[in-house]
């Protein structure tokens, strides 16, 4: 049972238009680097910076974040910042 | 540079410095004497954070000369401190945590202290519009105003 | 490091009590040292010169006349700033907004910079540059750089593949909104505007830069992150980040506008040429043209209901400035506009762009505060037409944990429905209104953040605790700070001392934005803690003999367990201090954390104004802010930051703009004509913490700093429609615009 990975509008041309992927990965880490390899354009995107909300929860920085396989969401976002 | 020979007190010390004629009181404290506690936020007058007394008057150090210093008193928060004890103000501004980043504390005090010195006994309003020459963008003044009124209960009890 | 940092329910001892703050006493006696407090023996003083145009072609720059004047030590230009960024957009972007490349995008752009031995000397320096300008049209209107024919501040813009100023155009939402408004029994549609805005800390940017003629480099600066100016500015002047030394002073105000560098690099170039210590403060002038303010805005908001109040569709469509050079304002604006919402039908499409203007930087809650002004006002309209309270009308429709975000994922637990509870129940919603005088309520929603953190915890020989931390005390996160490490030693919090360290002394720490000071160091000063426990109990152990696992730490001291070791009579943090030398050394521990999952911060305002219909002035009569904490380490400063940025709010809303003139020049460049909150223009602001326990941190902490300063401008104007019968839609809310709004409906 693989998360699906859904993506805000602004990050969907990188992967072919679509707004959600089916991808296993285990960790936030992880998943990237499968992304990177299966869509380049998204090597681009994730050095510039994305955050990832897994259920709920953003996560900026911690690519070791584990991806629960039983994650209803997984969803990428662009990297925010406050003030 | 061509410079004047300013002789003057400062916090009840006699201190000697030369500045040239255009020179602010506020860059002659900070610059030469070496008190940094006055602050520059505006050097226009507008924000109060380099407040400092001027023979007992509140003044923004900024507005004055170095030169006009010659001959008279100057009071700066480095004052504030008597017989190494702080002032009741000092006491209760940390006290109810009426300062966050503190740049506009040293200028907030010199303020305070004046006013408290001609009203022992003001009324929140008579605080606000006292202190409205001093600029806080931390705080939103609730607690600088409650400090105040603290301090002043507890110099009236003395 | 394997460290749980689930939330775990616990009573505790020290954490929540009101302590004096370390800092207390520099900060009220004057010797605390800020950015421009840094004095180096021999050092220049620098200063730079800025475009008097909103746009043009810089075609030359003749500093020959300056270089001769005495006593000037070194002059630079944009040639002695080669772009060694590797084609990185950000980092060029960062350069040539810190001096124009060949053209001067916005009034106050700089174009040069001198360092001379005094202020007189560098003042006439710049006087004797001579600069040619070709000028260019400009723009300056949000609305007006999105027209076909608008003058282009970036060729590298484009929008199907034409030049653009629309930098970027995000679109956010899920359902159906054409569906939703179809079944809706009301619609509300409305335009909003708002206007330029300064975080307005009250200290300028300052920096004392000291560059030695190996390469190796000081920087005494106020910043909201000494590590990420370390970054930037050793990768804008190709200096080895590890040579380079920043130091953090005591910051007077940041606000998210203390994030970026400004004159930092120009600082450190200027030394390095001139080879010797460059202190470089900006002037209140030079603060409001060319540091970073917020965005200026206009947006479209619809809102359709049934007449229960379900909300059935809604969407924002937002266009913001970022000033000269892309940023992401718009789409965090897009982002966080239904944030606070249980929408089934949602869109926003947030617009990113380019205006002569300087770079947009972050201000507490970044791009929040606009998007809600325009959705908290038209939800009070709709609820008008319903016929239902605007407070009810919310509770209705408040977003809960499950609730898909108008952004995109699930939330978990979250506040909004607390506070919004708690507002029914305030007292303040039941004080008696006067003539003129009428109430307004608004929610407000920020993300919060965690990032790259790191800390240090050491037992000096007598047992007292030094922890030094790389975030920055903005607003008295040092007694926060010393209060957990306090408790997690069981120790009294006298004994700790949190110091900030600068970028030497410890790994990167991420900026201290996104309320994240006392959440992310916090978290690291935890898990530090619990392992300096560990060695302590190892210590304790070394000292009596014994196995580690018969050593207890509870309450400051080590205990040994067990019949047989009864007659140990415990030992304190001193007593193992002690006896450091000889079993094993300096006791310390030390934590690196990617803090994460901050989790959101929701808010509810309540606003009583006073409206005279004779000038369009407005008086704030009571305030009061409610707003979830997750844990209150220092209640103090919780209520600050509430308060702080709720006075903020209260500027913004009604008097704070930035003024630029037909010729795109800013016209109000000090306090007197950008005019923020005095002490008389308000009264006290109550504040309730609401504290529903984060369960991503041990404590429960939530990022509380941002939040407060985006329910204002809607709460006010909400406030202003019941005073006076009229619904602003451009912020500020100044007297003029008011008393024109009522002259209007009147006629």
């Amino acid at each position: 049972m693989m998360p699906r990975i859904s993506l805000t509008s602004s990050l969907r041309d990188a992967v072919d238009g679509a707004e959600s992927i089916e991808l296993h990965a285990e960790t936030i880490g992880e998943m990237f680097a499968k992304l990177a390899e299966r869509y380049p354009r998204m090597a681009d995107r994730i050095d510039a910076g994305i955050a990832v909300a897994i259920d709920g929860q953003i996560y900026r920085d911690d690519w070791n974040a584990k991806i629960p396989a039983d994650a209803a969401e997984v969803f990428l976002l662009p990297r925010i910042q406050g003030g | 540079m061509t410079g004047v020979l300013v002789s003057t007190t400062i916090n009840g010390d006699a201190v000697q410095f030369a500045c040239p004629t255009d020179e602010t009181l506020l860059d002659s404290l900070r610059n030469r004497v070496g008190l940094t506690g006055a602050k520059e936020g505006c050097g226009t007058g507008d924000c109060g954070a380099c407040s400092i007394t001027l023979d007992g008057r509140l003044v923004c150090a900024c507005l004055v000369l170095g030169v006009e210093a010659n001959g008279r008193e100057i009071g700066t928060v480095e004052g504030l401190v008597e017989d190494g004890k702080l002032h009741p103000l000092q006491e209760k501004f940390i006290e109810h945590a009426a300062l966050q980043c503190g740049i506009c504390t040293p200028g907030f005090l010199v303020a305070a202290k004046t006013l408290l010195e001609k009203n022992p006994k003001p009324s929140e309003e008579q605080i606000r519009y006292a202190l409205a020459g001093n600029l806080c963008r931390c705080t939103g003044y609730d607690k600088i105003v409650r400090a105040v009124q603290a301090a002043a209960k507890e110099m009236r009890k003395k | 490091m394997g460290h749980d940092t689930n939330y775990q329910d616990r009573e505790f001892k020290t954490i929540g009590t009101r302590v004096k703050r370390p800092d207390g006493i520099d900060k009220v006696t004057g010797r605390a040292k800020y950015g421009a407090d840094a004095f180096a023996p021999g050092q220049l003083v620098g200063k730079v010169l800025r475009s008097p145009h909103a746009h043009a072609i810089i075609q030359k720059i003749d500093i020959s006349k300056a270089e001769k004047l005495a006593g000037v030590k070194a002059i630079i230009t944009s040639a002695d700033l080669p772009d060694l960024t590797g084609s990185n957009r950000g980092m060029t972007d960062i350069l040539e907004n810190c001096m124009a490349r060949g053209r001067a995008l916005y009034h106050g752009h700089a174009v040069a910079a001198v360092a001379a031995i005094d202020e007189q000397t560098a003042k006439q320096a710049l006087k004797l540059i001579k600069v040619t300008y070709k000028l260019l049209p400009h723009v300056t209107d949000v609305d007006e750089a999105m027209l076909p024919d608008a003058p282009i501040i970036q060729d590298f813009v484009l929008q199907d593949g034409k030049p653009s100023n629309i930098a970027g155009i995000s679109t956010f939402g899920h359902g159906d909104v054409d569906a939703g408004f179809a079944e809706a029994d009301v619609i509300v549609e409305k335009s909003y505007k708002t206007e330029q805005t300064h975080q307005g800390y009250i200290e300028p940017h300052a920096c004392l830069a000291n560059v030695s003629s190996d390469g190796s480099g000081e920087l005494w600066v106020t910043t909201q992150g000494h590590f990420s100016f370390r970054v930037v500015c050793s990768t804008l002047l190709g200096l080895d980040m590890a040579k380079l030394k920043v130091t953090s002073s005591e910051i007077g105000g940041g606000f998210g506008g203390k994030t970026h560098v400004w004159t930092e690099p120009l600082a450190l170039a200027l030394s390095r040429k001139a080879n010797r210590p460059v202190k470089l403060v900006m002037t209140r002038d030079e603060v409001f043209k060319a540091s970073g303010p917020t965005s200026s805005t206009s947006m479209d908001i619809k809102i359709g209901a049934k007449k229960d109040g379900t909300i059935t569709a809604a969407t924002a469509i937002l266009r913001y400035q970022d000033g000269a050079f892309p940023g992401i304002w718009g789409m965090l604006g897009a982002m966080t506009a239904y944030a606070c919402y249980d929408l089934k039908n949602v869109k926003t499409v947030g617009h990113d762009v380019l205006v002569n203007r300087p770079k947009v930087a972050a201000y507490r809650a970044p791009s929040a505060p606009m998007a809600a002004f325009g959705v908290e006002s038209t939800m009070d309209l709709v609820a008008n037409e319903i016929g239902m309270s605007p407070l009810d009308f919310r509770i209705k429709n408040a977003a809960k944990e499950g609730t898909q975000a108008s952004y995109g994922p699930v939330y978990g637990p979250i506040g909004i429905g607390p506070t919004l509870e708690a507002v029914k129940k305030h007292p303040h919603m039941r004080a008696k209104l006067k003539k003129n005088q009428g109430r307004g309520m608004a929610c407000g929603f920020w993300f919060n953040f965690g990032g790259q953190t790191c800390v240090d915890l050491n037992i000096g020989p007598d047992g007292t605790v030094s922890l030094t931390i790389g975030t920055i005390d903005v607003g008295g996160s040092r007694a926060s700070l010393s209060l957990i490490v306090a408790e997690e030693l069981g120790i009294p919090y006298d004994q700790v001392r949190t110091n900030i360290g600068d970028t030497a002394s410890l790994g990167h720490n991420d900026t201290t934005e996104g309320s994240r000071g006392t959440f992310s160091s916090g978290m690291a000063a935890i898990f530090a803690a619990r392992d300096a426990v560990g060695v302590l109990r190892e210590r304790a152990a070394k000292m009596w003999d014994i196995p580690v696992d018969d050593v207890v730490w509870a309450d400051g001291v080590a205990t040994a367990t067990g019949a047989k070791h009864s007659n140990l009579p415990p030992l304190t943090l001193a007593d193992i201090a002690a006896k450091a030398a000889s079993t094993g050394g300096p006791i310390a521990g030390h934590n690196e954390v990617v803090a994460d999952n901050a989790g959101v911060s929701f808010a509810s305002h309540i606003c009583d104004v006073e409206v005279d219909p004779d000038t369009g002035g407005t008086k704030i009569i009571r305030y009061t802010v409610i707003q979830d904490a997750g844990k209150a380490i220092h209640p103090d400063y919780v209520e600050g930051q509430f308060q702080g940025g709720a006075a903020q709010g209260i500027g913004w809303a009604l008097n704070e703009e930035y003024i630029y003139g037909a010729d795109g020049c800013l016209q109000n460049t000090g306090f007197l004509d950008y005019r923020i909150p005095v002490c008389s223009d308000l009264p006290f602001i109550d504040t309730q913490i609401l504290e529903i326990p984060n369960p991503n941190h041990p404590y429960g902490v939530r990022g509380v700093g941002e939040t407060s300063i985006v329910p204002p401008l809607a709460a006010i104007g909400n406030a202003v429609s019941h005073a006076a019968g009229v619904r602003m839609t451009h912020i500020p809310m100044s007297a003029p615009r008011i008393l024109k709004a009522i002259d209007d409906a009147k006629a």
